[in-house]
């Protein structure tokens, strides 16, 4: 293979090597101006994060590939790097009163999640198992020391370290299972594993186990779910809002792109262990968050059911069902950055308030907050016309189609029981009676909420264009 | 003629109107007055532009009319909105009622009044849109939409144990419409777009529609409601404000009803033949079951809720019957039942208002101090029963004369029900009003108001015109029912005869 016609060229991978580089001379700023830059590199790296996302649109249309076929930008590849920047963006916004704080002032903070996005776009547009695991790891090991930056709390850290540990854990699976494909496709790369592993052989699906047993940790989907309610609830809420969007959409991106470029000669193999994992995640996800107090765990407890739905979609194994993945992740980032934005936005006396309890009458004292959050819960919900019933429709049309019939029943039961417990925060909201004032809420918020707020509610009148987008996203795997 | 989109516009004016009562800011006396009016006001130029809808609709014709298309989601999902004779009456139905529930609110409710006033304006476009949306998608969307703002209307604004009835009017209705929008997808697939009128034409193959009709009788069924899923509907009821058991009885449940002659009979004919007497079964007993636990109430409002079932039962026997007569009756039965039980519930609602309790044992001899009350009472406690000469009489026997053609001991059984509504209608009656005023707590109570009289009479005008001149409705919908009984029976008799021949 010559140097040309492999085509090593720069121009596909020219948004990562700008946010690296920006990355790096933002750290050099902090490193030589000490923490007092802290709100200057923040501001800064949205703007690098704004600019990386713009050049990512930019570029041109079509299928590129370099770096000998490890590196793949299509259209899906474009549309998921968008919304992880999206994610990175809004969250780091979201995280300007964390960061405020003079015993918080970390201007690492910013550079961690520049240096996480910049694993995910690599995890995204991954071609191989290696680039995989490189992006993986950048996104993973930044993620590991944002968890724990609120260094003071003891929670904080708890989580911070756990998810260190369980995260390894997960690698070396991930890690195991690449290395059995390896040895029994001898390639790595997805083009070159889809062409060896036409039949299934007992090592290849033991090495699709591993691999998949890594990524369902990433997304949080059971039985590899249980970092999710205690770093959801340890790590410093915008860390949170962090892991609940860009992680996941990178996690699931590659995890569409494994299952369906790499081995679309065994989809019966991994089809059933994504029901499985689908089913579980569902039903785990809807039942256990019924007995949750602090809404943070339980907005764990919620993605994790919805990436339970997430992946029904791809249990499809077709391209409606890659367009139900991405219809799903789009609007899942919305609804859970506007969720995450409420709960940023709760608090009494200066201090944040993270019990469902003290949402208690929230109708008659922010009325408007109130209603935002109940339309964003009924969203969760899948309740029509808001944007999270499109999000459903569209994973179990696929699955539908895919004749999942049961898989698709038992999808929509756990959805009512999941609507159980979105509908008692609406109760506690608008039923009970008030339990004290809220405190002003922060302009940056109030935009973010307006903004993903306002996205749930209408999202039915602009849903046509987001459907053609993500249709072309899901052709281009195929 | 203009070509607005009359249709959309009266669909979403009272979105315009919650609009325009959000922006009315304050939390004053002033601001409250001015919601209620602007809510009124908002119902009142609904009702008035779907009294042109009438006007324009042509009667002598099967097709939808009024018919709105544009592009909403790829690939054979779009805003598709129409009427025919089967949804017209249900959507003027929806308008005119929601007139009387804002009247019927005016001094029932003072906090939080521009909430109310907006929830009550969401719900009723949602309502009319779920009439007359003429796509699945479309239509699912409006029709599981309408549970939000009623889930906060019972629950903000109910009784003792609203929480309880809010979550299981919610989740009762969530689960059963789940099934058919799995229903709606398999159907999608089948006929590659999800436009009713064209799936009215699209063969579905037997398995796919026992299926599809199973799922979307669970949705149906629990709406309608049909016995044994009807538990919801007396909590529902008694928990909600005085207005939101009208709406709930006039019009909520008729959604369900709507269903089944829009989608059931039409797309899965074969499976509704297969089913109806399971269906038969059912509103069998749902009429006899229903109308004695009716017997057994001390809630007012949850006897009428129990009769209530009992009288969906009749509209469900007749739709199933697949007859003109039959399908006719149920058509106007549901109407009929709309007028009548929201104006039970409005008279409830009446003497709530004043006493604040509902069991019937705290009442008595209300005849001799509110004798006009006692006389609306009654119209409507015969139009309950089924008086001859009151609109109920019309749509029980329509229904029972269709189903006795196909069905004698269905329709023997449901007769029966007819006395027992008497008995517990009569009863109630009795309770209530007759007797000798004891009670020192009703010595002070006052006859209607002006305000209450504006909404009670035209609703016993209703009763009566339609009890004596059912024409009206009953042709604004003929020919709609008519073409959907003959392709109804033409698809039955086709199986019939192929399988006579093997």
């Amino acid at each position: 293979m010559s140097f040309e016609t492999a085509g090593y060229q720069l121009a596909p991978v020219l948004p990562e090597i700008v946010l690296a580089v920006g990355a790096m001379a933002l750290l050099m700023l902090g490193a030589y101006r000490g923490q007092g830059t802290t709100r200057t590199v923040t501001t800064l790296a949205v703007l690098l994060l704004v600019v990386v996302g713009v050049l990512v649109y930019a570029q041109p249309a079509g299928k590129h590939v370099t770096f000998g076929g490890s590196f793949i930008v299509d259209d899906f590849a474009r549309f998921m790097k968008i919304l992880a920047l999206i994610g990175s963006a809004v969250t780091l916004v979201l995280s300007t009163e964390f960061l405020s704080d003079p015993s918080r002032r970390i201007f690492e903070y910013a550079i961690l999640v520049l240096l996480s996005t910049l694993g995910m776009m690599v995890l995204i547009s991954a071609g191989d198992l290696i680039s995989l695991y490189l992006g993986l790891e950048l996104m993973s090991l930044a993620l590991y020391v944002v968890a724990a930056s609120n260094r003071d709390n003891a929670k904080s850290t708890e989580a911070g370290l756990k998810y260190f540990v369980l995260g390894a854990l997960s690698s070396g699976m991930l890690l195991y299972g690449a290395s059995l494909i390896y040895g029994f496709t001898g390639t790595v790369s997805f083009a070159g594993i889809a062409a060896a592993a036409t039949v299934s052989n007992i090592g290849l699906v033991f090495g699709l186990v591993f691999l998949l047993a890594g990524l369902c940790f990433k997304v949080s989907a059971v039985p590899f779910h249980m970092w999710t309610p205690d770093v959801y609830e340890g790590a410093p809420t915008p860390v949170t809002a962090f892991f609940a969007s860009a992680p996941k959409v990178a996690a699931l991106a590659v995890f569409t792109r494994v299952t369906l470029t790499a081995f679309p000669g065994i989809v019966s193999q991994w089809q059933q262990i994504l029901v499985f994992v689908a089913i579980a995640s569902m039903a785990l996800g809807s039942f256990a968050a019924i007995g949750q107090t602090n809404i943070k765990r339980l907005m764990a407890y919620s993605s994790i059911g919805h990436m339970g739905f997430a992946l029904v979609g791809l249990a499809s194994g077709t391209v409606e069902g890659a367009q139900g993945v991405l219809m799903y992740i789009v609007i899942y980032v919305a609804m859970t950055l506007g969720s995450f934005s409420i709960i940023l936005a709760m608090k009494r006396n200066g201090q944040a308030v993270e019990q469902i309890s003290d949402f208690a009458g929230l109708s008659r004292t922010n009325p408007l907050l109130a209603f935002m959050f109940a339309m964003l819960l009924f969203s969760l919900a899948g309740i029509p016309p808001l944007a999270g019933f499109f999000a459903k429709w569209y994973v179990f049309v696929a699955a539908i189609k895919a004749n999942l019939f049961t898989l698709a029943v038992i999808g929509v039961l756990t959805s009512v029981v999941g609507a159980y417990y979105y509908l008692s925060i609406v109760k506690t909201m608008y039923f009970d009676e008030p339990a004290g004032q809220v405190d002003p809420v922060r302009v940056e918020v109030k935009t973010v909420l307006a903004v993903f707020g306002l996205f749930n509610i209408l999202f039915a009148l602009f849903a046509g264009p987001v459907v053609s987008v993500a249709s072309a996203a899901a052709k281009s795997l195929f | 003629m203009t070509t607005w989109p009359i249709l959309s516009v009266t669909t979403f004016l009272p979105l315009v109107g919650a609009l325009i009562v959000y922006l009315s800011r304050g939390d004053d006396e002033a601001a409250r007055r001015n919601a209620r009016w602007i809510a009124l006001w908002t119902t009142l130029i609904t009702f008035a532009v779907s009294v042109i809808l009438v006007m324009r609709f042509d009667p002598s014709s099967a097709d939808f009319q009024f018919v709105e298309k544009a592009n909403w989601l790829a690939t054979g999902i779009t805003y598709h909105m129409g009427v025919d004779g089967i949804s017209l009456p249900l959507v003027i139905l929806t308008t005119a009622i929601m007139p009387f529930c804002i009247i019927a609110s005016w001094k029932a409710i003072t906090n939080r009044v521009r909430e109310y006033m907006m929830a009550f304006l969401i719900l009723e476009t949602l309502m009319i849109g779920t009439f007359s949306a003429l796509d699945l998608v479309l239509f699912y969307l409006f029709f599981e939409g309408g549970l939000i703002p009623m889930f906060l209307i019972i629950g903000v604004w109910g009784g003792p144990r609203r929480v309880y009835a809010s979550f299981k009017f919610f989740l009762y209705t969530l689960l059963g419409s789940v099934l058919m929008l799995l229903a709606i997808m398999a159907l999608y697939w089948n006929g590659g777009t999800t436009d009713i009128p064209t799936l009215m034409h699209t063969a579905v193959p037997r398995s796919l529609q026992t299926w599809a009709w199973l799922a979307f009788f669970a949705s149906f069924a629990v709406k309608m409601p049909m016995w044994p899923v009807h538990t919801w509907l007396p909590d529902a009821h008694v928990e909600a404000p005085t207005a939101g058991s009208v709406v709930l009885a006039a019009i909520l449940l008729k959604m369900g009803g709507y269903g089944f002659l829009r989608f059931s009979l039409p797309m899965f004919p074969l499976a509704s033949h297969d089913f109806a007497p399971l269906i038969f079964t059912l509103s069998a007993i749902a009429i006899i079951y229903t109308s004695l636990v009716a017997l057994m109430q001390e809630d007012m409002k949850k006897l009428i809720a129990y009769s209530s079932v009992a009288h969906m039962g009749f509209v469900t026997m007749g739709i199933f019957a697949g007859t003109m007569q039959g399908v006719a009756g149920g058509m106007f039965q549901m109407i009929s039942h709309g007028i009548v039980s929201g104006a039970l519930f409005l008279c409830v609602g009446i003497v709530y208002d004043r006493l604040h309790t509902r069991e019937i044992a705290a009442y008595g001899g209300l005849v001799n101090r509110m004798p006009l009350y006692a006389l609306t009472f009654m119209v409507f406690t015969m139009a309950n029963v089924g008086l001859p000469g009151t609109s109920g009489f019309v749509g029980e026997f329509m229904t029972l004369l269709g189903t006795f053609k196909v069905s004698i001991p269905t329709a023997f059984f449901a007769t029966t029900g007819v006395i027992l509504s008497a008995c517990y209608a009569l009863w109630l009656y009795r309770k209530v009003v007759f007797g000798a005023l004891v009670k020192p707590s009703l010595t002070s109570m006052k006859d209607l108001t002006f305000r209450e009289c504006v909404t009670l009479f035209p609703l016993i005008a209703l009763t009566i015109l339609f009890g004596v001149y059912p024409k009206p409705v009953l042709d604004m919908s003929a020919v709609s029912v008519q073409q959907l009984v003959n392709n109804y029976n033409t698809a039955v008799t086709a199986v019939k005869a192929a399988a006579l021949l093997q």
